[in-house]
Formats: C-alpha cells, structure tokens, sequence
C-alpha cells in the first residue's frame, strides 16, 4: 500500500496546502511518494524531498506543465496511478480541478474534502456545508481524494530526505490552453496558511470602505485579509477572498469578522478558526452564536479605535 | 450548437438540515427543494449564449427522482428549450451523473456542457471534472466569465490568488462559479410556457449507465457544535481577552 501525493507547487516552492495532505496520506498508512509535475520545477522538487514523511519524488519536467492545466497534470498522474492504492490532492481550487479527471478515468468514486482519516479506505468528511459529517467508506481498488486542509496539521517542511527520481513526462494534447492570469501579488500571508484573518462584510459599503477600514488592522497583525460573499458580489473584495462553503475554508489561530452577519455558508467556512472575534452593531447577527468575543460596536469606530490598541 | 446543461435538486440553500437521529442521513421530508444555485448560474449562462446567438438549442438535464421535473420546469422557464430527466429512486454519485450524462452527450452531441461547479448538498465538487474526462473533452472550472470566439470557448476561472483564462477547443465542460452571472427572475408567462416545453424521460438503464453508488456511506452525523462564547464591552476589553485569555495576539 502506498499513496501519491500530488504537489502544489509555483515551480520554485511547494504551496502549505501539500503539506496538510501529506498528513492525511501518512494517516492512511504506508509509503508516501510526492508527484511534483512543472515546468523548471527542481527547486520545488527539492523542497518536497525535504518534507518530513516522504519517502519519494517524482519529478516531471515539460513545458506543458508550466500552468498546472488539469487535462496535463492528470495524465501525469494516470501514468502513475497503478502504482497506488491512494491517490491525494488538497482540496484547493487545483486539485478539485484535477482530481475529478484521474478519479473518471479510473473508474473509480472520489472523495472529496476529507477531515478526517478513519481507516485505509474510511474518511469523515463534512457535508450540507458543514452541517453534517458524513463518514464515508470507499469500496473501489484505488482510492482518489480530495484533503481538506483545515482537518490535517501540515507535516514539517523539514528533516525528510527523500530521492528525487525524474520521470518522463505525459502530454495530454493542446485542447486546452493557457492565456494568461491576472494573480494578484501582496505580501500577506495566504488565506488557507494565514494564522489570522480578518474578514470584511457587507457592512463595509464600499471597495475603499473595505480597503481603509479592513488593511490597517491586517497590516497591524500581519494577517490575511477574507470577505463574506456578500462583500465579495457587491465588488469590496477581491473573488479569491470569499471564505464560506463554497469559496476558502479557513481554521486560523484568530479570525475576526467584521461586519459580517454570518449566514450558514459563510459559518461553514470559518468555524473550525481556534479563536473567533465578531464586531457586529446588529446583536441578533447570528455570527454572535459562534464567536468567542462578540463585540457589539459599529465596525467603522470599533475597528480604528483596535487597530489603535494593538 | 447545443448546449446541455445539468440541474440538480437540491436541499434549498435557506434550510439549515438536521441530522436523523439514527444517524442514516440528514432529514428531508418535508424540506423546501430547489434548484442548486450554481446550476441556475449554469442555466442562466446557457439561456444569455443562445440569446447572443452563440447556441441554437440549450438542453437541461436532471438525474434523480421524478420531482426533478420541477426543477427542469424552472430551467426550461429561465429559457432551455427542452429537458430530460434521467429518473431513478436510488442514490447517485458524481460518477454515475458524469456517466448519464456522457451518454445523453454521445446522444444529443452538444458543443458545450455547461454544470454548477458544486451540489450544495454533497459538495463534491467533481461531476463536471469527470465528464470532461469520460469524454476527452477538455474543461474549464470555476467561470468567472465565458466568451465565444472562432469555435472556441475563452473562459475566466477563479483560481487560488485570483483569474485565469483558459481557450478550450470544443466540445468543451464549463462549471460555473458565483460571479459568472445573476440569473434573471422567471416570470410568470415563461412559467406557463415552460409547462408545454418537451421533457422526456429515460431510465439509467435506457442509456446503458452502471449507476451503482462507489462510495458507502456508513452514518451521518451532527457537528461538533461551537458554543456561544462572550461579549466583551468595549475595544479595551476585547484586546485584554486576545491577549490573556486566548493568548492569540
């Protein structure tokens, strides 16, 4: 029994969510092998030979891997996939990208989200948003499964010493092609790796609201910056911000939420966070049912005045 | 071109479900069922690329039980031209949907297929995925913005850390994300003509589809609740709370 882990990485580093999934393939027990597929990927290749646990990498190298495409980086892993008895990705917006294709075309069910690992073939995963945990038992040879990040502790980035093999690469034709990307670049830490967040609502108003209000108290805590879908449509926030059910789901240490009345998909995001701070001027705001420190304030006074305090 | 789009019935996205209490599944006798939002966005695309005159035909498909027909009564009322409903009591998986709706493809020969990038109610996140494989077609997940040009579809994705634009050959999957587009309100004369729109109906069987469930599910169970903490008076005090109590600043 062994499990391939496949590897998000930007060709220089490998991304904190492979770490999480890492985790979760060691809890299924046996060998854990690590596919990093990019272009000029070495230095990744490097770095995920070096995560404590890993015992291979598998090292593909092509141009058609430059943009993580899903129809290339699965038949890579096709190519693979004999080998393993579970096939991992985190279930970031790559690997649900990808995963559904390996598990099609092996004829076999996925398993998406998982939180947490029961057995070899058993998992929990939540459901409804959250508001259920399914426990979930896969009955085909090979097992495809999405991890989500928040159930598993990264593994150590290092202290591994794991071979770095090169495998020739598979090309899945050119139906698909990269134009180009818009990636907004900031120093902040990423929301799924952030060990604080603070989060804006739709009680910022604006765009600049959200930007004058929400910034200074992330740049004081060197937090990552989230919204709740409200925000988000409304244009104050950026798509890739949006923390709930169906955007990123989050377990910092801290997460304040300001100004957002917390609707179940928005909750289902953020509820496993360690400790959560809500400043709502609305005491009915059901985001008060799940907070440790509810504030009661108007978010445009309380917010300056802590960002003030800290 | 056609395109065929998949709706699924789901729980309503207002009901907060309760677990049973034999730990079966989650209680939906008796629960407001709706369309799956990100399926009406799929609809409403589909509907918008036809009226741009990209599409000749938008065909709506739902897999599930006979009460789909409501929610295919709702598509064709956005404005599909006809629906099929692929009927069945038992439970179906995301790879058993991808494979009905292979088959229905194989059948209608569409150029685009066009599905909500999550159920809300499993959140698998995958039937579309596994189409684009079953078929080798090549997929676009997570659209944030669709465009037409000389026989290719140019979509904007949402991805980790923001967009990017992919140019799919056709025929090509699309799933949809939230920001693709707000579907419009059905009114009521496209409600009484959707009555008479097609609608036909098979059995898996009919297409040749295994659609036996892969994945056992052994309980269902309540979340680990999240208790109420406190409400702090003012600023000071919270920052007292965060730094001595939580100890998290």
């Amino acid at each position: 029994m062994s499990a391939l882990v496949i590897a998000e990485h930007d060709n220089h580093g490998i991304k904190p969510a492979t770490l999480n999934t890492i985790t979760a393939a060691l809890a299924c027990g046996g060998d854990v092998h690590v596919l990093v597929a990019g272009k000029d990927a070495s230095a990744a290749a490097q770095a995920a030979s070096h995560i404590a646990g890993v015992s291979k990498v598998l090292h593909a190298d092509a141009d058609v891997f430059a943009h993580g495409l899903a129809e290339q980086v699965a038949a890579q892993v096709l190519a693979l996939a004999s080998s393993y008895s579970h096939i991992l990705f985190a279930a970031t917006a790559s690997g649900k990208n990808i995963a559904p294709r390996v598990a099609a075309k092996l004829d076999v069910g996925q398993i998406s989200d998982i939180t947490k690992v029961e057995s070899p073939d058993t998992f929990e995963r939540p459901i409804y948003a959250g508001n259920a945990i399914a426990t979930v038992q896969a009955t085909d040879a090979t097992l495809v499964i999405t991890v989500r990040t928040t159930g598993f502790d990264p593994a150590a980035a290092t202290g591994g010493s794991a071979a770095i093999e090169s495998i020739s690469p598979a090309n899945a034709g050119s139906q698909s092609q990269f134009m180009g990307s818009e990636i907004a670049k900031n120093d902040r830490p990423e929301l799924t790796a952030a060990k604080i967040i603070v989060s804006g609502g739709r009680a910022l108003g604006s765009s600049e609201k959200f930007a004058e209000v929400i910034t200074p108290l992330a740049d004081k805590l060197g937090a990552a910056m989230g919204a709740s879908r409200a925000a988000v449509d409304a244009g104050y926030a950026p798509n890739d911000w949006q923390v709930g059910q169906t955007g990123k789901i989050v377990a910092p240490q801290l997460y304040i939420a300001c100004g957002i009345s917390g609707a179940i998909q928005h909750l289902a995001g953020m509820k496993d966070s360690k400790v959560i701070v809500a400043i709502n001027k609305d005491p009915e705001a059901p985001i008060f049912s799940v907070a440790d420190y509810g504030l009661e304030a108007d978010l445009f006074l309380a917010v300056p005045e802590l960002v003030a305090a800290l | 071109m056609k395109a065929l789009v998949a709706v699924k019935r789901v729980v309503d996205y207002n009901v907060k479900v309760r677990v049973k209490s034999d730990q079966s599944g989650v209680d939906i006798a008796n629960v407001k069922m709706s369309m799956n939002p990100f399926d009406e966005i799929a609809v409403e695309e589909a509907v918008r690329l036809k009226e741009k005159g990209f599409l000749s035909e938008v065909i709506v498909v739902s897999c599930g039980v006979a009460q789909c027909q409501e929610t295919l009564r709702t598509a064709m009322a956005i404005g599909a031209d006809r629906g099929i409903l692929v009927e069945t009591t038992e439970e179906l998986q995301p790879l058993a949907v991808a494979k009905l709706l292979k088959a229905l493809a194989d059948k209608e020969q569409p150029g685009l297929v066009i599905l909500g990038k999550q159920a809300i109610d499993d959140d698998c996140n995958q039937t579309g995925q596994m189409l684009a494989a079953l078929a080798n077609w090549p997929q676009a997940t997570f659209a944030s913005k669709v465009e037409m040009a000389d026989g290719h579809a140019l979509v904007t994705r949402e991805v980790d850390g923001g967009l990017e634009t992919l140019k799919l050959t056709l025929p090509a999957v699309i799933t949809t994300d939230l920001r693709l587009n707000e579907p419009r309100y059905v009114t009521l004369p496209n409600i009484m003509k959707a009555k008479k729109k097609q609608l036909d109906i098979f059995k898996p069987e009919d297409l040749g589809v295994d659609a036996k469930p892969r994945i056992k599910t052994l309980k269902v169970s309540e979340p680990p609740k999240r208790s109420a903490g406190i409400k702090v008076a003012d600023v000071a005090a919270l920052v007292d709370k965060l730094k001595n109590e939580a100890k998290v600043i």
